[in-house]
């Protein structure tokens, strides 16, 4: 039998939970937060939604299906991952699969996780895990692998004054975009420097709509599922004032952390929101358009994290089963006059989507785009695309 | 309630059959209570009288009559429902529903179906249709394309892609079909195929192709779930019910999962059904590339499953969606406060074993394929695969203790066992590793994903690490012969001891591994003594829906050994009464035992204990989590229950209302000094080991029949010097499945010894005396610190030599002389004061004249307590139950002389399935099944219970062939009365002399061996010229390959109403010579007072 490196995940208010490093062996922190999905842990892993977490899956048994290649469309976007890389700080298994077999693996996750030296720790009573924060609610929490090599970067977090505090930082900004990109339906995309002179939407086909994703850490399907219903996609930093391109519509992207940080993205929603333009939103993109029509934000005890999700759209007898990562709600109780809920969480009652009570403006707080999860309200974007 | 609706009629399945078991009895019962809740009235047509569906409470009005439109519509004529609901019992209720909505029964009587339309119904059971529908959302199903030349054959397959099969049409036994990879192996074949037939059929081969089901839900407002998905952990090709299956699936992307997922959304909305439906899947292992199996337009054995995998009550929300409720209405009934609208979220796994009893069947073909040949199932459920499907090996009950440390199976050709599979194939796997085969020959040759076998070889190395090691004066230490090797006595033992645990080995396996095979009892509680030392112990974690999301409030419990932490709390109160199950549905023990063990949780809930019910078999309702306070879906082993007591610390177990793998432990338990209720594990103990049972009755002076172990062929002999033939002859150890028999004459006892096994010291075998035309007398009884409480004398219509599982029984006995019931009475009355009984028990006796010998006494509840319990109407169970918790009783002052009805219990036999086992029946039991039918006379109630088991009324021709001269007197009255009846008799040579003798005509027809003579018996079945075939076997030894067996299995195969025995055949025909269908009575239970 093998010996395996050990490794500890010390929660917040002390507690310890032991298990075996399967991925990189550094030492990390992060929110520690449960997802109960059962499939999708490359989509996951690369969701930047999930920056500056420590990912716990429910499913004990993970990597039977191993990697994906990383391979990179023409356009930039990746095959089969959401970003470019991962984002989740580490991920937190009952029972990692050694082997893996799937027609379409080129490495186990361990390997990746190594690759992108990223920590894994397996044997965990995640069921336990998942309880207390249930209970106690999200906690920040950090990975000591025991007897790290020298050569790795060990011990980062000695103690806990080091851990960070998740809330006041701006992950958006960390994981956003630094160029404008832009993606056509065709495949092809190009990229500019913010500043740069030869940006001009009106140089583009003008036989395609042209809409804005403002990408405050935008998921690649996202993209895939707007070029899919044939519109040119301006993928523009988070911060950037969209205001004064000559777009169609405006999607805000999913993204990490607390809404509260991106005061700048609001202010430019906002801005949009005194014009007629189709909006829509996704998740924090939910939050950031609630927030620019006046609505407060306040954090969940511990989240949705899953792909089962029951949401209404409200006034209707119609449900759908969602994807959701989101560790913020918007305030149903402060939406403003003009707005409205568009969907309720069917398990608490909080809000799962808002629209504008006369404009084309509305916005869901789970994931249509789905990868990982049910593909059941794809249908957002035939609404928004339709709007246009 | 959105419909008004204050009536609703629920077909059951009827008796359990292979195909269609327990799974119904659950559906049945949760969908009964959906709508109780709801304040409507409920009928229940369901023969099946030991399910928990049928008993009191449940339905307002139970009808135990065949589900048959001929009776369907007669109770609807007599009840006038509102709704109807088909999809809760099986394909029998389906069929039955399809048939009175297109004869326009329904329409006449103003009848609605709730839930899924009739019309959808017909479009997933009509292959054509389904087929259509299917296109016409572009759902790709499989297709086979018919060719008449070579030309359109290579088109065909090109379009198909190849590997295709290639099957010549209209040929029968699978001529010129094969497979091919590429166009020349086509031309090949297709040549071939055209030799034998003028058309081909060219098809896509799958072989090798993933498996997966999705069980989805739809309401009428169009809102879908998929509550679970499922993958076969054996490729295409195995029937769904045969596979080894897993939830959630293993080895599917997000992508894969979600594209299945939305396409079986897409076709539960375009078949249109409201309800629950299932799936089923092909799918390639190498692309996302898939066909649709089929769809299940009700709930199946699969939902059933899924039910069980998840915890989310499919049949309970089927049937409020039937009653017109959405999704949103309802609540998860685990959590209580979130929607019922939503896809479970597992953090287990859970692993589905058949259960097979192919030893049990005479000449029947082992061989795995498309068609269902297990007779139960089980669920084992764990938080790693190894753990999951260890645990399921051990739960099937067959003498295995999980994939490694096993008796070392025979196997000739493991090449063979994994390519062509039968029931043995997954030891086959766990052989061929311990061969030294890789993950990808064993691939390659069963097209099982790698996956699982990766995780069974590290079963395989973990196993083989163990074996260096052993406990050595408490100490883990390595083997002395292991010494010298490069095997390091480290830290590692004990995290290899906890690894192994968390793979789902037993103690047992350890302890064999560690060698300590000498005493293995022993060596069990060393490694178990060593573990629990070391903190090695397993948890108890609870199945709640939502992964832990939102709290559960029920206890769906289940132990594993990846955790740390307890979901209960465990207070210590000594409230819980733990009730032991009765694992897989099998031969001789089945649904009548989950019947008992619900009425045992009942009881103990009223009185105001904690009920705690231990078994893990998903068809049952006993694992339903909202029949007790705490369920543990887990193992009945010692080393389980044992764990699972050291948590709840109980004031007491029961373990006599589970059958024999409960009242099996009873002194193992015992020893531990855990409280067994009721009967003591040594009195258990008294009644189960042969030799101290007849040293009692000897003692007592009741007789039984002789009886000798014995070890070598000259002592048989001596004995049977002695006593004379026949004998029943048992051996200790068995080869073929040849379990027990009667042997008439010194050939048939030597040649039975032979196939059983070698007679030797190690091997003895028990032979008895066997006393011919005896009757056989049942005594289900209940006692209270050996005072007889209450009791049921039943009896066998058939002589004793039938198994009382098979045979048909008849409560109240309605041909027994006072005389001989005064004495069963006496001598049942002498027993249960010797043994001290407190509880339930059941002897059975042998009469012949008055003189009256006990063959057999079991101290725990036995198969026909729910039929004479609801034939009496005095549940027997809560009686013995309530003894059991201590609280008085009083005598009921009803007994069985005071019924004015009978009640026929008949057995339900699944030869059609068992395809070439003899169809015979014999001391060994075969059904698979039972009905209970009431009637006013005992003719009425054979009548109905024989046509709830299938059977007909023959229109005009009857084949009859009735063995010894002494069955063939027995027969004359009936088969004079069919003469008189105007039937057309038919008989073979013998037969047809000795019915023409006695002055009834027939026609001689002719047996296989006479082929130059006719009219030939067998052609005369086949061409459908024969009602019913009457074939009482000579004598009673196993069915050879010879006449009798061709034209019994004849008429299985061809769907002819069959009968075996003299004195059943009898009955029936004077039921059916002297009642008519239509003067069967449409009463119900509830009217027979």
């Amino acid at each position: 039998m093998q010996v395996r490196k050990t490794a500890t995940l010390v929660l917040d208010d002390g507690s310890e939970f032991h298990g075996f490093s399967f991925g990189y062996d550094k030492a990390v922190a992060g929110e520690v937060v449960f997802n109960t999905a059962m499939t999708g842990y490359p989509e996951s892993l690369t969701d930047p939604s999930y920056a500056g977490q420590l990912m716990v899956l429910t499913y004990p048994l993970v990597g039977n299906y191993g990697v994906p290649p990383f391979s990179i469309e023409e356009n930039d976007l990746p095959t089969f991952m959401e970003s470019e890389k991962i984002h989740a700080e580490a991920i937190i298994v009952s029972d990692y699969s050694e082997e893996y077999s799937h027609w379409n693996a080129v490495e186990s996750l361990s390997d990746w996780l190594k690759r992108e030296m990223i920590p894994g720790i397996t044997g965990i009573d995640t069921r336990a895990l998942t309880k207390k924060i249930r209970e106690h609610g999200v906690m920040m929490g950090r990975i000591v692998i025991s007897d790290a090599d020298n050569e790795v970067e060990s011990g980062k977090v000695k103690d806990e004054s080091e851990m960070p505090d998740y809330g006041s930082i701006n992950y958006v900004d960390r994981v956003s975009c630094k160029d404008i990109i832009v993606y056509r339906p065709d495949g092809t995309s190009s990229t500019y420097p913010i500043g740069s002179d030869n940006f001009q939407l009106s140089s583009f086909n003008s036989q395609l709509k042209h809409v804005v994703l403002l990408d405050c850490g935008v998921k690649a399907n996202i993209i895939r599922c707007l070029l899919k219903r044939n519109v040119t996609v301006v993928r523009v930093p988070w911060d950037y004032d969209f205001n004064t391109l000559e777009y169609d519509g405006l999607f805000i992207s999913n993204g990490p952390g607390d809404p509260d940080t991106c005061d700048v993205a609001v202010q430019h929603i906002r801005k949009a929101l005194a014009g007629d333009k189709p909006i829509c939103g996704i998740c924090m993109g939910n939050q950031l358009l609630a927030k620019a029509g006046g609505a407060s934000i306040y954090k969940l005890k511990y989240g949705h994290r899953s792909h089962n999700q029951p949401v209404r759209m409200v006034g209707t007898e119609r449900c759908f089963i969602t994807s959701q990562n989101h560790g913020y709600a918007v305030d149903n109780d402060t939406l403003g006059a003009d707005w409205e809920p568009l969907f309720i969480n069917m398990n608490d009652g909080t809000n799962e989507g808002i629209k504008h009570k006369t404009k084309p403006f509305f916005s869901s707080q789970f994931h249509p785009e789905a990868c990982s999860g049910p593909t059941d309200t794809e249908f957002i974007f035939d609404k928004f695309v339709a709007l246009l | 309630m959105k419909e008004d609706i204050k009536k609703v009629l629920v077909l059951g399945s009827g008796a359990l059959k292979i195909g269609e078991a327990g799974e119904f009895d659950y559906s049945g019962s949760q969908a009964l209570k959906a709508i109780k809740e709801e304040g409507i009235e409920t009928v229940l047509i369901n023969p099946n009288i030991a399910t928990v569906q049928t008993s009191e409470g449940v339905a307002d009005t139970v009808y135990f009559l065949p589900v048959t439109p001929f009776f369907v519509e007669k109770v609807i004529a007599k009840e006038r429902p509102e709704g109807i609901l088909l999809a809760f019992g099986g394909q029998t209720a389906l069929n039955c529903g399809v048939a009175l909505y297109q004869s326009g029964v329904l329409e006449k009587y103003n009848v609605r179906v709730l839930g899924t339309p009739v019309q959808a119904i017909m479009d997933t059971e009509d292959r054509e249709l389904f087929v259509r529908k299917l296109d016409e959302i572009g759902v790709k199903t499989i297709k086979s394309e018919a060719v008449e030349n070579a030309a359109d054959a290579r088109r065909a397959a090109a379009e198909l892609g190849y590997p295709v099969i290639v099957r010549a049409a209209y040929a029968l036994g699978g001529l010129g079909s094969g497979f091919c990879d590429n166009e020349a192996e086509l031309d090949v074949l297709v040549e071939k195929a055209f030799s034998f037939s003028p058309q081909v059929l060219v098809e896509k081969s799958l072989k090798g192709w993933k498996e997966v089901e999705y069980e989805v839900v739809r309401d009428r407002f169009d809102n879908c779930i998929t509550v679970c998905n499922m993958e076969n952990f054996d490729p295409l090709g195995i029937h769904t019910g045969e596979s080894i299956v897993i939830a959630p699936s293993q080895t599917l992307t997000n992508s894969e999962y979600h594209k299945l997922r939305e396409l079986a959304i897409r076709i539960i909305r375009h078949i249109g059904i409201v309800g629950e439906c299932n799936v089923q899947y092909a799918f390639d292992p190498e692309s996302e590339d898939y066909r649709v199996i089929e769809v299940n337009a009700r709930l199946s054995r699969s939902s059933a499953l899924a039910s069980k995998a998840t915890g989310y009550p499919l049949a309970f929300v089927a049937a409020k969606l039937g009653l017109g409720y959405g999704l949103f209405d309802l609540k998860n009934s685990v959590t209580k406060t979130t929607s019922a609208f939503f896809e479970p979220a597992l953090d287990y796994v859970v692993c589905k074993i058949p259960r097979w009893d192919l030893g049990k069947f005479h000449g029947v073909a082992r061989e795995l394929g498309s068609s269902m040949k297990s007779v139960g199932e089980v669920m084992a459920i764990g938080r790693t695969f190894e753990e999951a499907i260890q645990k399921g090996l051990r739960m099937i009950g067959q003498g295995m203790h999980g994939f490694v440390e096993n008796k070392e199976l025979v196997i000739e050709d493991i090449d063979k066992a994994l390519h062509e599979p039968t029931d043995r194939r997954i030891f086959a796997i766990s052989k061929a590793f311990r061969a030294g085969y890789t993950v990808d020959q064993i691939h390659e040759l069963t097209k099982i994903d790698r996956w699982f076998l990766q995780k069974l070889y590290g079963i395989m190395q973990t196993s083989k690490e163990l074996h260096k090691l052993t406990i050595d004066n408490g100490q883990l230490t390595i083997k002395k012969e292991e010494k010298d090797s490069n095997c390091q006595l480290s830290i590692v033992h004990c995290p290899l001891l906890r690894m192994a645990k968390q793979q789902g080995f037993s103690d047992f396996q350890i302890a064999r591994a560690f060698g300590l095979e000498e005493d293995i009892e022993k060596g069990m509680m060393l490694v178990r003594q060593y573990r629990k030392a070391h903190g090695i112990v397993p948890v108890v974690k609870q199945i709640d829906t939502l992964a832990a999301e939102y709290p559960a409030q029920t206890n769906y419990l289940y132990l594993t050994y990846s955790g740390t932490e307890n979901d209960v709390q465990y207070v210590g109160d000594h409230r819980s009464i733990v009730v032991l199950g009765s694992g897989a549905y099998r031969i001789g023990s089945s649904v009548e035992f989950d019947w008992c063990g619900v009425q045992a949780l009942n009881t103990i809930r009223k009185e105001g204990w904690r009920s705690v019910m231990i078994n893990y078999n998903p068809e049952t309702v006993s694992t339903d989590y909202d029949m007790c306070d705490r369920l543990y879906f887990d193992e009945l082993t010692f080393e389980r229950v044992m764990d699972i007591l050291e948590l709840e610390n109980p004031h007491g177990v029961i373990v006599s209302t589970g059958g024999q793998i409960p009242n099996n432990l009873a002194m193992r338990l015992d020893e531990q000094h855990v409280n067994i209720l009721g009967t003591s594990a040594k009195s258990i103990d008294n009644a189960e080991d042969r030799e101290k049972f007849s040293a009692m009755l000897d003692r007592i002076g009741v007789d039984q029949p002789r009886w000798k172990e014995l070890s070598s062929m000259d002592d048989i002999n001596d004995f049977v010097a002695e006593v004379g033939f026949p004998v029943l002859v048992r051996p200790s150890y068995v080869l073929s499945g040849a379990a027990m028999n009667v042997c008439s004459n010194q050939e048939e006892l030597e040649r039975f010894l032979q196939l059983a096994a070698n007679v030797s010291k190690k091997h003895p075998v028990v032979v008895s005396q066997f006393i011919e035309h005896a009757k056989e007398v049942e005594m289900d009884a209940v006692a209270d610190k050996g005072e007889i409480v209450m009791y049921a004398i039943s009896e066998h219509i058939e002589f004793a030599g039938v198994h009382s599982g098979d045979a048909t029984i008849q409560f109240p006995s309605q041909k027994l002389y006072v005389e001989t019931v005064r004495r069963i009475k006496r001598i049942s009355r002498q027993i249960a004061k010797e043994l001290n009984i407190s509880g339930p028990f059941n002897i059975q006796y042998l009469a012949k004249g008055n003189e009256i010998k006990v063959i057999e006494c079991n101290l725990r509840a036995s198969r026909s307590f729910p039929f004479v319990s609801k034939v009496l109407k005095i549940n027997l169970i809560e009686l013995a139950t309530r003894i059991m918790l201590g609280l008085p009783v009083e005598k009921p002052s009803k007994n069985e002389f005071d019924l004015d009805y009978v009640g026929i219990k008949a057995s339900q036999f699944s030869f059609n399935r068992l395809q070439k086992a003899d169809p015979v029946l014999g001391v060994d039991m075969a059904s698979t099944g039972e009905v209970g039918c009431i009637g006013d006379d005992l003719s009425e109630a054979v009548l109905k219970s024989m046509l709830s088991v299938g059977l007909r009324i023959p229109e005009k021709s009857i084949l009859l062939s009735t063995g010894t001269p002494k069955q063939k007197v027995a027969m004359l009255d009936a088969a004079r009365m069919l003469a008189e009846k105007g039937y057309t008799l038919y008989a073979t040579g013998g037969t047809h002399r000795f019915l023409e003798e006695n002055g009834i005509s027939n026609t001689q027809v002719f047996w296989p061996s006479e082929a130059d003579k006719q009219p030939q018996a067998l052609d005369m079945l086949h061409e459908k010229k024969i009602d019913m075939v009457v074939n009482i076997p000579r004598d009673l030894s196993a069915g050879e390959l010879d006449n009798g067996y061709k034209i019994r299995r004849a008429a299985i195969d061809l769907n002819i109403p069959l009968i075996t025995n003299a004195r059943l055949a009898s009955a029936f025909i004077e039921a059916f010579c002297t009642l008519s269908l239509d003067d069967i009575q449409i009463k119900s239970w509830q009217e027979y007072k």
